[in-house]
């Protein structure tokens, strides 16, 4: 009754004259329509462009939270601290890189030239020698100018008290500025779910379409060790493994990725064993359709919105995992900016509010963004849904 | 008794969709006095089957609604009754049987269980009592052997048997109206004519009221004394059947009653064979036990000779499980297959699947169902330029979209259409698409696998015309295979009747309609043309 009400009607058996090939436009006009159902969705196109933004802006982290300045002008030379790194002798040190932060060399610098600082002087590892008071410290808003420039030499008329120099969320317990350390968290948190999602999806699509579209004892067999393997209890394996070689972020990945692909082999598997007994997959083998071709156009696009639907708990999914494994402290090395050390630390220093909520709240929104933004896209590959989004 | 059994007075149906509220029926009345069989006849999309579901309150609330209108049955309004009161009425006083007897069927229950559920249910019937009742069902409604079936599922029995089994359902508890919604839609020919000839027999031993509702005819015709015709959700014209008939009034039901696939068949030639197959076999392995021995084949095609000469049709029929369709896909190499097949002069039974490929644009297949057919998450563009790809990927994309433009008009639809989506269209619409999928590619021979099956009346007449249309035009060869001997009768000069895999008759049509010689081909043309079952053994049960 749907496809009556709504389908066009044509003048039936009147032979139309074959109208001129037009050129085809930029975005093909399903792909429009597709673009205009995630528009129609708000929250989501809110929370793409929330996330974007974020994403871009922690991508350039070197240049909003750094402890070298931007630019340089020493004695009539132009220098990059931010991507060179020049040894110390160069402002009449001895050692083998420049702490700018130095009084020394800031005003050695400041005699003979000047320097453009970045919005927040501390990188994630910076350790704060001024602060006023034990670590971790206040946010520096909440705190009178005094206190907050109590431990310079000059006190208040100090250079160094100025606005690069707040601590926006505060400190955490060694003295490092917690929204510096958040800026890189999120972007290695980011990155870490989406290649970890990719590589896992790349994998579980390749190994469900082959088990589904094969069928017989490629699935059987495949089947039986996927259970087995998924019933591996992997966060004790990932703590043993992690014990014995050293975690970096690569080394990381690839255990998580050991363990992640097979999320999506159950749901792509089951569409291509539905799909192939299609009449639309006969008709593409009676036009002479190629396997590898019927697989991609006429079963993968089936499989899509089911992955779709997956991929964004998958990416919040990595997220949480690696959170969780920092928060054990069986994470990133030692000193990596990551938000489970931040949550760590938050529980071990429960006076130091600034640090569990903004821990909370920023994995929250992480996590919340994600979801947001998967449903939009969900929607949009949906072709009942695109209908639905054109005629409103 | 006296007064009308159920009145369904100014009835209104609405849908709640994302566009606001979507009128389904519009104002529909009638009566339906005690023992009288009413038709409820239109095409799909028309509001019938909406009308009688509103009559038990089975559609899906609250996304359904109801504006206006009463539903009087006995003297209580069953639209505004509570749930209590309306399964009370479900099934017992009336009750209804479905178009699709194995999903309406559960298929965990056995038969005893399915039967004697409602007879527990509304009498209180113990065991024993209600076990006893379904045997005298079952008998009723003609199963033989009926104690051995009680311990049967319903996917062992035949589609014959399961409608049998809903109507002993149904009756169970003495209705006084009986809803058939499309009861015979989804069987074969033969076995249609047994069921209504049990529904006209139940009907008149009980006398029970039946709605009937079809979007056919000549069903129509022989069950129903009173005919209400309806289009968009109103009832357009209403009448006792002979009048509707031999007088139709409104221009719809015009329409409708000359929507019958007519026209003439192409003459038969003496050009060359342009396919031929000879002692051509597909047996399926039937395999047991452990080690999965091979203990017996199904034969569903078993040594058929067959060859069609250039430009003609040779239409293939025979009831479900006769190998009608397994022989069209053998013939195009997509089923395994034994024995010669020979295209053009040359052997390609045993060529690869490579191989095959380039012939594969002259060997074209159009299926059964418009909605399974087409992908749905593919353009129209692309579902026609599929094969294009395959057998002409020199073209540059202007070249191809001229070709998927010609195509689309030639079947009769705009070439607008080909930036939209399959869901988009109706059924009709769909097999048009289908068709020029294998048109584009200018095949020389193709096999049409009941292209009008899943189509409407009037939709079947134009589809017909149009694939008659295209022959003349191309010079194509068809292998058309239906079962529906009217849609049959309309293309093919040549017909084959198969039954149980192999061929019971074959001969130029014209003669084989004019005088079968075989039992079974006549018992096939008695269900189809005069809607009447024969009393013999030769068709299944």
């Amino acid at each position: 009754m749907h496809a009556t009400l709504t389908g066009f009607r044509s003048p039936l058996l009147t032979f139309a004259p074959a109208d001129q090939a037009r050129s085809a436009p930029l975005l093909s006009p399903i792909n429009q329509r597709r673009l205009k159902v995630f528009n129609a969705n708000r929250r989501g196109v809110w929370s793409l462009w929330i996330f974007l933004v974020l994403f871009i802006l922690t991508m350039f982290a070197e240049l909003i939270a750094n402890d070298r300045p931007l630019v340089v002008s020493y004695k009539g030379e132009t220098l990059f601290p931010v991507v060179i790194s020049y040894p110390e002798s160069k402002f009449g040190g001895f050692l083998a890189e420049t702490i700018y932060r130095d009084p020394f060399i800031a005003d050695e610098i400041n005699a003979n030239g000047w320097m453009v600082w970045p919005p927040i002087r501390y990188s994630f590892g910076t350790v704060d020698e001024s602060l006023s008071g034990p670590a971790p410290s206040k946010p520096s808003w909440l705190q009178t100018i005094e206190e907050r420039c109590a431990a310079y030499p000059a006190g208040v008329a100090d250079p160094s008290c100025t606005i690069g120099n707040f601590h926006w969320l505060g400190t955490d317990d060694q003295g490092r500025d917690v929204l510096a350390r958040l800026i890189y968290g999120f972007r290695i948190s980011v990155l870490f779910g989406l290649v970890l999602t990719v590589l896992s999806s790349i994998i579980g699509i390749g190994a469900g379409a082959l088990q589904g579209y094969l069928g017989g004892w490629v699935d059987l067999i495949a089947q039986r060790v996927i259970e087995v393997w998924s019933s591996v209890p992997s966060l004790y394996l990932l703590l043993i493994i992690s014990s014995i070689i050293a975690p970096s972020f690569w080394v990381l990945l690839g255990i998580l990725l050991l363990f992640s692909w097979t999320a999506l082999v159950g749901i792509v598997r089951a569409e291509f064993l539905r799909a192939r007994n299609f009449e639309y997959v006969a008709a593409a083998r009676a036009l002479g359709v190629s396997n590898f071709k019927i697989m991609i156009g006429h079963l993968l696009p089936n499989a899509m919105v089911a992955t779709l639907t997956f991929m964004p708990f998958i990416l919040a999914g990595s997220v949480t995992t690696l959170t969780a494994l920092d928060f054990l402290g069986f994470g990133l090395p030692v000193g990596s900016p990551s938000l489970g050390e931040l949550l760590a630390q938050g529980k071990d220093n429960l006076s130091a509010w600034w640090l569990g909520i903004t821990g909370f709240f920023t994995v929250s929104l992480i996590l919340t963004l994600l979801v947001f933004i998967g449903e939009g896209v969900r929607d949009a590959f949906d072709p009942r849904k695109t209908f639905a989004g054109t005629r409103s | 008794m006296s007064g009308p059994l159920l009145q369904v007075e100014n009835l209104h149906v609405e849908f709640a969709t994302e566009h606001g509220q979507v009128p389904a029926v519009r104002g529909v009345s009638f009566d339906i006095q005690p023992g009288q069989t009413v038709a409820l006849v239109g095409e799909s999309g028309s509001g019938k089957s909406v009308t009688a579901l509103s009559v038990l309150k089975l559609l899906p609330y609250p996304a359904a609604s109801h504006p206006k209108g009463r539903i009087l049955f006995g003297g209580q309004d069953l639209l505004h009754s509570d749930d209590r009161t309306i399964r009370g009425v479900r099934g017992n006083a009336i009750s209804m049987i479905f178009q699709e007897p194995m999903s309406s069927l559960n298929p965990l229950h056995t038969v005893e269980r399915q039967v004697s559920e409602a007879l527990i249910l509304h009498r209180g019937m113990r065991r024993a009592a209600a076990r006893a009742r379904t045997i005298e069902l079952l008998t009723e409604v003609g199963i033989p052997d009926p104690v051995s079936r009680l311990d049967d599922f319903p996917h062992q029995l035949s589609g014959g048997q399961r409608q049998r089994v809903m109507i002993a359902m149904a009756l169970a508890n003495e209705p006084q109206l009986l809803i058939a919604d499309e009861p015979t839609t989804a069987l074969d020919v033969t076995i249609q004519a047994q069921i209504l000839e049990l529904l006209v027999s139940l009907q008149k031993k009980r006398g029970m009221a039946i709605l009937f509702i079809t979007h056919d005819l000549h069903i129509v015709r022989r069950m129903a004394e009173i005919t209400h015709v309806m289009t968009e959700g109103k009832i357009v014209e209403s009448g006792p059947t002979e009048t509707v008939f031999a007088n139709p009034q409104h221009a719809y039901t015009r329409k409708l009653l000359a929507a019958e696939p007519k026209g003439e068949p192409p003459a038969t030639s003496d050009a060359e064979p342009i396919v031929a197959a000879d002692k051509l076999r597909v047996w399926f392995p039937i395999k047991r036990g452990l080690f999965r021995r091979t203990v017996g084949h199904i034969k569903a095609v078993d040594d058929v000779e067959i060859s069609i000469r250039r430009g003609e049709t040779l239409g293939v029929v025979g009831e479900s499980g006769s190998g009608k369709t397994t022989l069209g896909r053998a013939l195009l190499r997509l089923v395994h297959s034994e024995g010669r097949i020979v295209y053009l002069g040359r052997d390609i039974e045993r060529l690869s699947w490579a191989a095959m490929r380039p012939l594969r644009k002259d060997l074209q297949i159009v299926f059964q169902d418009p909605f399974g057919s087409l992908s749905p998450r593919m353009s129209i563009a692309e579902i026609i330029a599929e094969g294009l790809a395959v057998h002409a990927p020199e073209l540059s994309p202007v070249e191809r979209d001229a070709k998927v433009v010609r195509a689309l008009s030639e079947v009769g639809l705009d070439p607008e259409a080909r930036f939209r989506y399959p869901h988009e269209f109706s059924g009709g619409q769909r097999q048009r698409i289908a068709i020029a999928r294998a048109m584009v590619l200018e095949p020389k021979f193709v096999v049409l696998d009941e292209p009008t099956s899943a189509l409407d009346m009037s939709v079947q007449a134009q589809v017909v015309d149009l694939l008659r249309e295209l022959q003349r035009r191309h010079g194509l060869t068809y292998l058309f295979i239906s079962h529906d001997l009217r849609v049959v009768r309309a293309l093919a000069n040549q017909l084959m009747v198969m039954r149980n895999g192999k061929v019971v008759e074959h001969g130029p049509a014209a003669q084989i309609f004019a005088a079968p010689q075989s039992d079974y081909t006549r018992a096939l043309m008695a269900a189809a043309f005069a809607v009447e079952a024969v009393p013999s053994a030769e068709v299944a049960q």
